[in-house]
């Protein structure tokens, strides 16, 4: 039940309980307690939007940049992570086996802002080793929803 | 001038889908529910297996049976989703689509006078198959009270000492209707005593709802007098590439075979790659478009239920069957007005059988914001009818 629900709302989270209940075939009262539960718990974190912003005229940018980093004895990755994620400018953040350590993705207005953040800020902290920035330039695939796609059905209207 | 046609072929009746669908796509801003495929693409894995045997050049004719890894992929399937094994050389034979396994498995069994059990409502083609291969076709007429599964007494009632095949289409295309454990059971037994073939059309045979699909070949000794007709079209998303196959006891593949080799060669090849790719590494697809169907055969069983459309539980394929004799027009009727009413084409219960008067097959294979407008303008066109009446 948990995952069925989770399935669905990951990928349409504005879904109203009562339809949810009818397209999983359950109570309402069932699911909404679910829902409540999966949130309290922490399994639910949030809901958000996929907005495709080059659609809209205020300018974004993004990058990703690869962190080098020295783990801290007894604390490993976390604090350095957390002194990195606290920046409201930093939308993800994820330690990665490989090259580098960190991975931390950064949203900024302009390229400006992007490289300021990341000479100013990012770069200087402390145990920090080097950082490689990577601007991306077009997104054609965000959180499983393909950009620029409109459904078209091409099938013949009728069929036996 | 000399008449240049058949008899045989001239006295059969086209379609009934087929008028409807030319009025139907006249009309600008009509929703379907008509279509009798999935919405889903073919997943991008599979198409990506035939690109790539294109890219090896993989374009020449394959075995007349079909690739053989092909046939021993259908067998693991066969042994590991239905229970029953088959040959991969001399008992499995791959088809262009589920039907012309139908139309060259009656042609191999048929002598004429013999009798072909079709129950209906049921897909269009057993009965013009039947027709052509120069057998009698018997129908039994299915019943919303036994939620259209054919009971032992309608088989026994219609068995006759001419009769030669029994077709079995279930999950059912239009009604939605499957045959569980006992059903077949029933069947399995008199279809041995009397000593009848059954033709065993699987071809929705993954898109069960809650319960599992069980073929009639797992039965004891029902293997051997069985062809079991399945493909990739349904469950996989895929039928455009049109691909299918049959499995039975040697004697009748091998008499398929002289057909289809006569026929058509063999299925194409780009299509045979992809259902490698497809039976193999499907299995997760599979289960999430059944996940999807499912949320919208629940979500239709709902509208109904709401609007007060009755309608039994379907627990197969991607249709709904519902019932539209409280408003006493006949089925076409029915559809003519939805269509001209409220824009929404949906496919009268008679091209199935006479037996389909009075209901309508409305296909699932829609998204849920699509289904949501259609069923807004059942209700309305529903409820305008219900005062009319008053």
């Amino acid at each position: 039940m948990r995952e069925k629900i989770l399935n669905y709302i990951e990928k349409n989270s504005r879904v109203d309980l009562k339809e949810l209940a009818v397209l999983l075939g359950m109570n309402e009262v069932d699911v909404a307690n679910e829902l409540a539960a999966l949130e309290s718990e922490g399994i639910i974190c949030g809901y958000h939007t996929i907005i495709d912003w080059d659609k809209v005229t205020e300018e974004r940018v993004n990058a990703l940049i690869e962190v080098k980093v020295t783990p801290q004895r007894g604390k490993g990755f976390d604090e350095i992570a957390e002194r990195i994620y606290k920046y409201p400018e930093v939308t993800s953040c994820y330690l990665m086996s490989g090259g580098f350590d960190l991975i931390v993705s950064i949203e900024g207005k302009s390229l400006k802002e992007i490289s300021m953040f990341v000479s100013q800020k990012l770069s200087t902290l402390d145990s920090i080793l080097s950082t490689t920035t990577h601007f991306i330039l077009k997104k054609y695939k965000d959180h499983g929803t393909i950009m620029h796609q409109q459904y078209e059905d091409e099938r013949i209207m009728m069929t036996p | 001038m000399r008449n240049p046609l058949s008899k045989t072929i001239t006295e059969i009746k086209p379609s009934g889908i087929r008028k409807f669908f030319d009025i139907a796509s006249e009309r600008k801003d009509t929703i379907s529910l008509g279509v009798g495929e999935p919405d889903f693409d073919t997943p991008w894995h599979i198409r990506d297996e035939g690109i790539y045997s294109l890219e090896k050049g993989k374009t020449f004719y394959t075995s007349n049976s079909g690739l053989l890894e092909l046939r021993e992929e259908i067998n693991n399937y066969l042994t590991r989703r239905c229970n029953v094994s088959y040959d991969p050389r001399t008992e499995i034979l791959v088809t262009v689509g589920g039907s012309e396994a139908i139309d060259i498995g009656l042609r191999a069994m048929i002598d004429p006078g013999d009798e072909v059990l079709i129950p209906q409502p049921s897909y269009v083609s057993y009965e013009p198959c039947t027709i052509l291969a120069g057998g009698t076709p018997v129908i039994i007429e299915l019943k919303n009270e036994n939620e259209f599964r054919l009971t032992k007494e309608e088989l026994l009632e219609a068995i006759t000492d001419k009769t030669k095949i029994l077709i079995l289409p279930f999950p059912n295309n239009p009604t939605g209707a499957i045959m569980e454990r006992e059903d077949l059971e029933d069947i399995a037994k008199i279809c041995i005593e009397k000593d009848i073939f059954v033709m065993s059309d699987e071809i929705y045979s993954e898109l069960t709802y809650g319960k599992d699909h069980v073929s009639i070949a797992s039965l004891p000794g029902m293997r051997e007098r069985t062809i079991l007709i399945n493909g990739f079209s349904k469950a996989f998303a895929m039928t455009g590439w049109r691909l299918g196959y049959a499995c039975g006891p040697k004697e009748i593949i091998e008499q398929m075979m002289k057909i289809h080799q006569f026929a058509i060669m063999c299925a194409p090849t780009t299509s045979q790659y992809a259902a490698v790719e497809a039976i193999k590494n499907g299995d997760e697809d599979v289960a999430n478009m059944r996940e999807s169907y499912n949320q919208r055969r629940n979500f239709l069983m709902n509208a109904f239920k709401e609007m007060g459309l009755p309608c039994f539980e379907p627990f197969g394929a991607f249709y709904v069957f519902p019932c539209i004799k409280e408003f006493g027009m006949t089925s076409e009727e029915f559809a003519f007005a939805l269509l001209d009413a409220e824009k929404l084409a949906v496919v009268p219960g008679t091209a199935f059988g006479d037996c389909g008067e009075g209901f309508l097959r409305i296909s699932y294979a829609y998204s849920i914001e699509k289904l949501k407008i259609a069923m807004d303008r059942i209700n309305h066109f529903i409820t305008g009818l219900r005062e009319k009446n008053k």
